[in-house]
């Protein structure tokens, strides 16, 4: 099965994340990642969300059933800038410091903490050049790693402006309530 | 400026706002304060106390499919909400309308596993279209106006409210301009004009064309419409078991039901047919059979007002988004002149004449008229359709509310339904057993000038029958019931019997004497054991003034044919039991 990329944006309401995560579970997708945060907009969260499906039109069409869920798009054949950050902590006792440290200089990663014997490893870069940084620190030892999954963003003037679907506040200068 | 109100006054204002006069409940702890504030509201606003909060649900849902417009049902936190699980996600299945308002525990134990808690937004996330936690009592103007927008906009549906009874109790001041902020729902109404004239085209061209006619079309109100589209290019027009009344079934162009349980010639003229036009139906497992087979030779237009459903089970020649009426109203609008129409339709009626040889051969309603399988039964379940046949085609002005199982299917099959859309209501999507006594509860409260009838099964009678007393306590009247009693979970049997080697597991059911049953519950209760007396029990629950329930002590294994077997194609049916 194909893995698609696909961006939202939402309104940023309670739940809205369970919404979206509880949908592509029951209709039988599979998430490979999904990473959510602030847009430019501070009422509208913008999602990437990488998923498995032979029919992703589906996906996108049920995602748009969720109220919150504002505009769909599948960017997977759309020119984009897509990244993901890896924090690694690698065995690295003063045998190999020396080895991983040049690694770090060629893979561009940066190291953000030394231990007596770890090092934690931060790594950003496109999805599959943090996957091959992981499998060369791998033999080293790899002891925690946390990834944050995949964002993207389409390349130009074409894109997810979310200033586009907020709407103005009410005459009365009242906003939505958040329903916290 | 207004005035402060509680939170609960604020929920009864909100409701009177949107137009509501009627809930279907049953209070708790949680909800208490907004029982405490209905009282104030009672002229405006009738609370109906339901036995059990799946019967005020489905009373809710029987009120809204009879109206159109939303109806309303009321739980307490905990075991009060999770009752109403039921009838939510049937709601869900069918596109009705409901609005679900519950009692939660207060904001400040919220979260603890307090006293009749729980997740209630949680649980019925996938069986809503949407739903919401209100912790401040300023919140609920904006959210209850935003709630029942969405239950009665765009393809209807549940939505669910759940109000701590601290936001309830607290007082504010009810901002009622604050405005809908809704970017993500925009419903189209108006079907593209290209794609519109693409169908047309398609259509007017078609030599073998079927339409296909859904609960869109009831819930849109555009029967009128689709009779005057069906008769400018003569296609014959199949109506699913929820669009059934969209179009009479004494029209000359109504071919009747498709489907798992639809007629032969229906069903062969589908898989026939070069342009199959379905409008606001969602071509559901029970409607296409294998769904690879389907409709082979055709292309399909889809009409639907949700665009998901477009594309989700059958392959779609040319999409078409938007409400069934407003689609048909713009292909009545570019139909070509009738010279043109004439030219291209010669062959027309040689379709339709076709069609009407494959219902001859193939009996259609016939085959119960002179039916072979009954003799020597004391009373096959056929003679009380053909009874209630008579009496609804000599009283017109009724509600006809079904069950599920085997009745369901006969009442859909035998009856012919001419009084109009939102006349036959039934549980579909879901099959929910047990809805019909309590659904026949909202219709009665919709429609007191009307008789409602109710088919229903030992088995589904059983489920909900404690909706008898609300019934009784309302005043209602105008209620009777026909339990078609075999002694089984009937439809689940004749699976057991076709396709098991007739292992009858868990299906035999006993029941009380269920006349009995209904004098106990102040009811008219009569008992009927042979054919001879089907009419004259009808006759007299028909004058009765009263709720009265027949019990039809009916053959025991009488199956319901025709019958595609499941994940077959609907070409393949089994006819009659010799086939079987």
């Amino acid at each position: 099965m194909r893995k698609h990329t696909i961006v939202a944006l939402v309104q940023d309401r309670p739940g809205v994340l369970t919404r979206v995560a509880g949908l592509v579970r029951r209709r039988g997708y599979n998430i490979e990642s999904l990473a959510v945060g602030h847009s430019e907009q501070p009422e509208i969260s913008r999602l990437t969300i990488v998923v498995e499906s032979e029919d992703v039109e589906q996906v996108t069409k049920q995602l748009y059933r969720l109220i919150e869920v504002i505009k769909v798009s599948d960017v997977t054949f759309d020119p984009t800038v897509e990244r993901e950050m890896a924090v690694v902590k690698v065995h690295a006792p003063p045998s190999t410091r020396h080895e991983i440290i040049s690694m770090c200089g060629t893979f561009e990663a940066k190291i953000v903490d030394v231990g007596a014997t770890t090092m934690i490893i931060e790594m950003t870069g496109t999805p599959s050049k943090v996957e091959n940084f992981i499998e060369i620190v791998r033999p080293y030892g790899v002891k925690e790693m946390m990834r944050t999954g995949r964002i993207a963003m389409v390349r130009g003037a074409r894109g997810h402006n979310a200033g586009e679907y907020v709407e103005p506040a009410n005459s009365n200068g009242a906003t939505t309530p958040s329903m916290n | 400026m207004s005035e402060t109100r509680t939170g609960a006054q604020v929920m009864c204002e909100a409701l009177i706002r949107e137009g509501v006069d009627v809930m279907f409940g049953v209070p708790g702890g949680a909800i208490m304060p907004f029982y405490h504030a209905m009282w104030e509201y009672r002229e405006q606003l009738r609370h109906v106390l339901c036995r059990h909060e799946q019967g005020a649900g489905h009373a809710a849902e029987g009120y809204a499919r009879s109206t159109g417009r939303i109806g309303v049902c009321i739980g307490t936190s905990g075991p009060g909400v999770t009752n109403l699980v039921t009838p939510i996600a049937d709601a869900m299945m069918d596109s009705t309308p409901l609005l679900a308002i519950c009692g939660q525990v207060s904001s400040t134990v919220l979260g603890k596993d307090a006293f009749q808690e729980t997740d209630i937004t949680g649980i019925t996330m996938p069986i809503t279209k949407h739903n919401y936690l209100v912790k401040r009592a300023e919140d609920l103007p904006y959210v209850f106006k935003e709630a029942i927008h969405i239950a009665t906009t765009g393809r209807p549906g549940p939505v669910l409210i759940d109000i701590t009874k601290d936001a309830m109790q607290k007082s504010t001041v009810p901002d009622w301009d604050v405005k809908l902020n809704l970017p993500g729902y925009k419903p189209n109404y108006h079907g593209n004009r290209k794609q519109i004239r693409e169908a047309l085209k398609l259509l007017a061209h078609a030599k073998k064309p079927v339409i296909i006619s859904g609960n869109g079309v009831v819930m849109s109100g555009a029967s009128d419409e689709l009779r005057m589209f069906a008769e400018k290019l003569r296609i014959p027009v199949i109506t699913t078991l929820h669009g059934i009344g969209s179009l009479p079934e004494s029209h000359p162009l109504n071919i009747g039901m498709p489907g798992m349980h639809g007629w032969v010639h229906g069903n062969k003229a589908i898989q026939e047919c070069d342009v199959l036009f379905n409008i606001g139906g969602r071509f559901d497992d029970r409607v296409t059979g294998k769904a690879s087979t389907f409709a082979p030779n055709a292309k399909v237009i889809h009409v639907d007002i949700d665009p998901s459903e477009i594309g989700k089970n059958v392959k779609v020649a040319v999409p078409i988004v938007g409400d069934a009426r407003n689609v048909l109203l713009a292909l009545l609008e570019e139909m070509p002149a009738q010279e043109e129409l004439s030219e291209l339709h010669g062959n027309a009626s040689d379709w339709m004449e076709h069609i009407r040889d494959l219902q001859d051969k193939h009996q259609g309603k016939q085959q119960y008229k002179n039916r072979s399988a009954s003799a020597g039964m004391t009373l096959p379940p056929h003679d009380v359709f053909d009874a209630l046949n008579a009496t609804l085609a000599k009283n017109g002005n009724y509600v006809l509310v079904t069950d599920v199982g085997q009745h369901q299917m006969w009442a859909a099959q035998l009856l012919d339904f001419n009084a109009g859309p939102r006349t036959h209501i039934t549980s579909g999507g879901a099959a929910t057993m047990g809805f019909s006594v309590p659904a026949s509860l909202g219709v009665a409260v919709a429609h007191p000038e009307k008789t409602v009838w109710v088919v229903c099964g030992d088995g589904g009678f059983q489920m909900t029958n404690q909706e008898m007393a609300t019934i009784i306590q309302e005043g209602i009247k105008n209620i009777k019931v026909m339990i078609i009693n075999n002694g089984y979970l009937g439809m689940v049997r004749q699976w057991q019997e076709l396709f098991e080697g007739k292992r009858y597991s868990g299906t035999p059911l006993s029941g009380p004497n269920f006349a009995k049953l209904a004098e106990a519950y102040y009811w008219k209760g009569i008992t009927v054991e042979r054919s001879a007396d089907v009419q004259a029990a009808i006759d007299e629950a028909m004058a009765t003034d009263g709720p009265v329930l027949i019990d039809f002590q009916v053959e025991r294994e009488v199956n319901v044919f025709p019958m595609v077997p499941q994940n077959k194609s609907i070409g393949e049916m089994i006819v009659n039991e010799s086939e079987a």
